[in-house]
């Protein structure tokens, strides 16, 4: 007996003999043609850096998550020191990077490096993590992170609360727009996990009410420099 | 008549006599039509998005052999294992052995239907492993012990005070009616499961062939957790899941989210490349993937309905339903509920035991115009049933047929019935029929004409 591997492709292609045809489209002018990402259809992120900025901020509001804008890093310390103050913060986890680093040291309460020893019971008890991020989506509020940017995996997703920490010239206009970037990065070499962060995490689970903090952070702010 | 079809017919007739059950359930649909309609007038053209949508899938389905032989060796480029299974049986034993393997012991899920598809957690828990779904969702499902009424709400159809009793009962927590609470117990008891659990399975959106890369769509952050802190990942997915770009999923995250739940994006869609990479602080030491057959090479032999397997499962066409409104998820009897699930559980389990779902259509098409990958649902419902007339016709349609042709083919015949008909039509009210006294119960019948049709053309033609 042939092995599942070769049987199942042996089985698609002899299925695939007879031709479907093309979906029934809407319009004529995307009849036959691949159509390039289609992106100028979806949902605007803005033409420029401005646009982008108040439709990112519409998002991040409708979705409660918080957006802190500030001038410099300096201030960026002193905006999540009074937040982990106003939550009395007693534990926090960051991620080594360079945007992070001095805003975890500005901080009232102990911290540590996640990503230099990795403890998931320590990371657990965590109030809340710090990290940067790869790119923001403005169309649809989106923050992008990886195991590469944001200090693996589970910091971003096991505190109760998520800092993110990112410069203005971060911002994109689109998701068409992020995943160009995200290839022309990494090309083959993807980190092994990247994640579009849209909103605090939420269920509608029971009697399709929402609720925030499944299981994922609560609380999500973004604080842009710049 | 089929047992599915009998269970189904019961189980149809009092959930659509449950007045409460129904409102039930509208209300609870009622935030996302209005967030659906929202999100969806934020685009600059649906319609054409939706052509976007159907190409991206068409292209890839059409191209399946080579679309899947391109995934899998990016995605073992990337660190990770694919496991081929011809059926449930075989995707079943692949699991039990990498569990075996592994000397596991606890095993947490997120959400996969096609692990409901394959009945997973039973042979996971008669082998002895611990099993814990992760999803609220599907969490409050597995202690009912009952299958997902929705493949994207699982527990839609459970009032509060039944999951606050549930949660006394199970977790032994006091009783509350605020689901925010609710949601806090279920997050409190599960997060020690994540550090302690040795596997974690998920299930996978899409498969990206160019990458080697496979997404997972979710709100709550279990997968994510399921995905990042058990020391091997394994994702159990259909065959159809491909996409050719990563390109493509500019289009298709967003159309997920607003076409299935009125979202602007789902709260974390993420993309997995294989197993923790040198120099990354955490993540699995093994990444398998199973991917399943299981009958969908039969779907995709018939051209006509090929595009079945277009489907994201956004369940955007069992919220627009009057059927599943009306009669509820679990009546279907089957892994996929809704229109999707009544087009191609006929194809993955039997035309003859399962056509009887392709009858329960008023074939408005809601279902056709609410999908954002544009597939022809209410058409293949109709190809069903000609399929299964085909196939095996009843006693009764074969009689009726005969009768019909013989007296089509005779006028004076014809003629003769229709006088009878008009005659007799008043008594039709009066007889106890199956079904139609019900429908006649609060209608009137119009008056037949004295006339039929060809005798007043006679009679204008001559005049
Ligand atoms: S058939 Fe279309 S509408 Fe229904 S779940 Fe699949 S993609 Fe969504």
């Amino acid at each position: 007996m042939a092995d599942a591997r070769s049987d199942i492709l042996a089985r698609i292609r002899e299925a695939l003999q007879v031709k479907a045809p093309k979906p029934h489209f809407k319009s004529e002018e995307t009849q036959g043609q691949p159509v390039k990402v289609g992106k100028q259809w979806l949902p605007d992120g803005g033409e420029t850096t401005e646009a982008s900025l108040v439709i990112l901020a519409e998002q991040l509001a409708k979705l409660k998550a918080v957006l802190i804008r500030v001038p410099d890093e300096a201030a960026a310390g002193v905006a999540v020191a009074d937040l982990a103050r106003a939550k009395a913060w007693k534990q926090v986890a960051y991620h080594g990077a360079s945007l992070v680093r001095p805003v975890a040291a500005a901080l009232p309460c102990p911290s540590w490096e996640a990503d230099a020893s990795f403890e998931k019971q320590k990371l657990e008890g965590c109030d809340a993590a710090i990290t940067s991020c790869e790119a923001i989506v403005a169309q649809l509020g989106s923050i992008l992170v990886s195991s590469a940017s944001s200090g693996g995996r589970a910091l971003s997703i096991l505190p109760h609360v998520h800092v993110v920490v990112a410069r203005v010239d971060q911002v994109l206009p689109d998701l068409a727009t992020a995943i160009a970037q995200m290839e022309a990065k990494h090309g083959a070499q993807m980190p092994s996990m990247l994640s579009f962060i849209t909103g605090p995490s939420r269920t509608g689970d029971i009697e399709r009410i929402l609720v925030l903090g499944a299981h994922g952070p609560k609380e999500l702010y973004l604080v842009l420099v710049g | 008549m089929s047992d599915a079809k009998q269970i189904f017919i019961k189980d149809a007739t009092l959930n659509a006599a449950d007045g409460d059950q129904r409102a039930f359930i509208r209300k609870a649909l009622g935030g996302y039509y209005v967030n659906r309609d929202l999100q969806k007038a934020r685009y600059r053209d649906w319609e054409r998005a939706r052509d976007a949508a159907s190409l991206a899938k068409w292209t890839a389905v059409n191209d399946l052999a080579n679309q899947l032989e391109k995934f899998t060796a990016n995605f073992e480029r990337n660190g990770g294992v694919v496991h081929w299974a011809r059926d449930a049986a075989e995707a079943r034993a692949i699991i039990l052995k990498i569990a075996a393997d592994a000397n596991a012991k606890a095993i947490v899920k997120s959400k996969c239907m096609t692990s409901e598809e394959i009945h997973l957690n039973d042979a996971l828990e008669k082998a002895g492993y611990g099993v814990v779904e992760s999803d609220l969702g599907e969490f409050i499902q597995q202690l009912r012990g009952e299958a997902p009424y929705h493949f994207v709400f699982p527990c839609m159809h459970v009032k509060r005070e039944a999951i606050s009793e549930l949660f006394t009962k199970h977790l032994g927590t006091a009783p509350t009616d605020s689901p925010e609470e609710l949601t806090m117990i279920a997050r409190r008891h599960l997060r020690q499961l994540y550090v302690d659990a040795d596997i974690g399975i998920t299930g996978a959106n899409f498969l990206v062939a160019e990458t080697g890369q496979i997404s997972i769509t979710e709100n709550e952050g279990n997968a994510r957790l399921t995905a990042a802190l058990p020391r091997i990942h394994i994702a159990l997915s259909g065959i159809e899941k491909v996409v050719s770009r990563l390109d493509d999923l500019a289009v298709l995250l967003p159309m997920l989210a607003t076409a299935g739940a009125g979202q602007p994006m789902t709260c974390y869609n993420t993309l997995y490349a294989g197993p923790r990479k040198p120099g990354e602080c955490d993540g699995p030491e093994q990444f398998h993937l199973v991917l399943l057959d299981n009958a969908r090479t039969r779907l995709l032999a018939d051209p006509e309905q090929r595009d079945a397997l277009h489907c994201i499962r956004c369940g955007a066409c069992l919220n627009v339903c009057p059927i599943f409104k009306n009669i509820g998820g679990l009546a279907y009897g089957t892994t996929y509920q809704g229109p999707i699930g009544s087009v191609i559980t006929p194809h993955l389990r039997g035309l003859k035991q399962w056509n009887h779902l392709s009858g329960a259509s008023s074939l408005c098409g809601a279902c056709t115009d609410a999908c954002p990958v544009r597939i022809d649902l209410h058409h293949h419902l109709l190809h069903n049933r000609r399929n299964a007339m085909k196939q095996s016709p009843s006693l009764f349609d074969r009689a009726f047929h005969a009768g019909f042709g013989f007296v089509m083919k005779r006028p004076t015949l014809f003629a003769l019935g229709g006088k009878v008909f008009r005659a007799t039509l008043p008594l039709l009210k009066k007889l106890p029929l199956p079904y139609m006294s019900a429908w006649l119960k609060t209608r009137d019948l119009p008056a037949a004409p004295a006339k039929s049709f060809r005798e007043q053309w006679k009679d204008h033609s001559h005049g």
